[in-house]
């Protein structure tokens, strides 16, 4: 790949999702073209990048598929699902006991590690069975990904990375070398492909939202962005997860971190409209 | 420092497993059946026991229900080590008392991750 060729992909990437190319990775950009060339028929990734600059919207898609990071895990970070069990969700259920219903997002869910390990949590808590409402949404970029995350399909070595075998026999079933999620857990879950940078009129209100380890691919004005229509969605008392290593500072005075928590926000209540009072 | 049970009659599987575990600061043992894993906990029981299914002379699951009778045999935490992936056998496992499950291959981020998940490592 040349220049020319990368310095156009890094301004698509740019502009569609907010994706932030690094052109000290270049060979790794080239090797993540690899599968879509091999799909599309290319020889070489000029004739990709010919074809990408007629606006072949298909390959488009491909290739922006193509550059984003799936990478997943059950209960990755452990302590950031420990933080939404013991700070988030007992809050919550405090909080919302008189309508007893609960709304999450998982903003970049690739394969649906993180919404069925957040729904296994919170089958732990025993929420159905006690008359609650969940509406659990998982979005990602990738098309593939949320096949991928609706099957519900995962490898010996995908099921070993952070689920307890108590959890894996007890939620998933075997297929020949492979475990599928259960049906109970897969029907709490709604997929659905979306990109961040677009509207986000569809969403209900929302009582959390886990957007870990997206924004840190972003540029500076996507992140803002994604953040500031967080908390549009949120609700005031609201939780917002990011990955252990990420952080809001510098972008918005809209949340506050939850102490000893990396990574976990809660929206700011306005301030109280003064009242004035004339003698 | 925590002390891991290494129980595996593979000479090299029992090194990259002490070896993965030394990284992970653990002091290891090494045993490479059932009977001589025995005599080790007798010894000194460990934290933790990495414990292959399929061990000469008595499987790795005789030597699991023989160590959780014995005193403080239920202390360690023990972890199966195995090829076998079928839920069945994982339930047997489990029933046995075991407290989780590796299937082999297994690398040090896999290693990790279940000794984190079971309290024994960051």
């Amino acid at each position: 790949m040349n220049l020319n060729d990368f310095a156009y992909l890094e301004e698509l990437a740019r502009r569609r999702c907010g994706l932030v190319l690094n052109d000290k990775k270049l060979h790794l950009v080239e090797n993540r073209l690899l599968p879509v060339m091999r799909r599309f028929g290319f020889k070489d990734t000029a004739s990709l990048f010919r074809e990408l600059r007629y606006g072949h919207e298909a390959l488009i898609k491909a290739v922006i598929e193509a550059m984003t990071v799936n990478d997943s895990a059950f209960f990755r970070d452990r302590k950031t699902f420990e933080e939404f069990r013991d700070i988030v969700l007992p809050a919550l259920l405090r909080d919302r006991k008189g309508i007893r219903q609960l709304r999450i997002w998982c903003a970049a869910c690739a394969a649906g590690q993180e919404p069925y390990s957040v729904a296994m949590l919170l089958e732990d808590a025993g929420l159905i069975e006690r008359g609650w409402s969940i509406t659990l949404i998982a979005t990602d970029i990738n098309t593939q990904m949320i096949a991928r995350a609706e099957q519900g399909l995962y490898s010996q070595f995908e099921v070993q990375r952070g689920l307890s075998i108590r959890r894996l026999v007890g939620n998933f079933t075997q297929e020949d070398t492979q475990w599928r999620i259960s049906e109970r857990l897969r029907r709490m879950v709604t997929f659905r492909a979306f990109n961040l940078l677009d509207s986000f009129g569809w969403l209900p209100d929302l009582d959390v939202v886990f957007c870990r380890n997206v924004l840190m691919y972003f540029d500076h004005k996507s992140r803002a962005s994604v953040i500031e229509r967080v908390g549009d969605v949120l609700a005031q008392d609201g939780a917002l997860l990011l990955g252990p290593t990420e952080s809001l500072t510098g972008f918005t005075t809209g949340y506050v971190p939850a102490a000893r928590a990396p990574g976990l926000y809660f929206k700011t209540r306005p301030a109280p409209l003064l009242r004035i009072v004339s003698n | 420092m925590k002390t891991c049970l290494v129980v595996d009659d593979s000479r090299v599987i029992r090194k990259v497993a002490c070896r993965i575990l030394h990284d992970l600061a653990f002091e290891t043992q090494e045993a490479e059946n059932g009977a001589a894993a025995l005599m080790a906990c007798r010894r000194q029981m460990p934290d933790v026991v990495l414990l292959d299914w399929n061990l000469p002379q008595t499987t790795g699951l005789d030597f699991l229900r023989a160590l959780r009778g014995e005193t403080r045999g239920n202390h360690p935490v023990v972890v199966i080590c195995t090829t076998e992936n079928d839920a069945s056998r994982i339930s047997e496992a489990l029933d046995a008392g075991a407290d989780d499950y590796v299937m082999k291959p297994f690398d040090r981020a896999i290693l990790e991750a279940k000794l984190a998940e079971v309290g024994l490592a960051r």
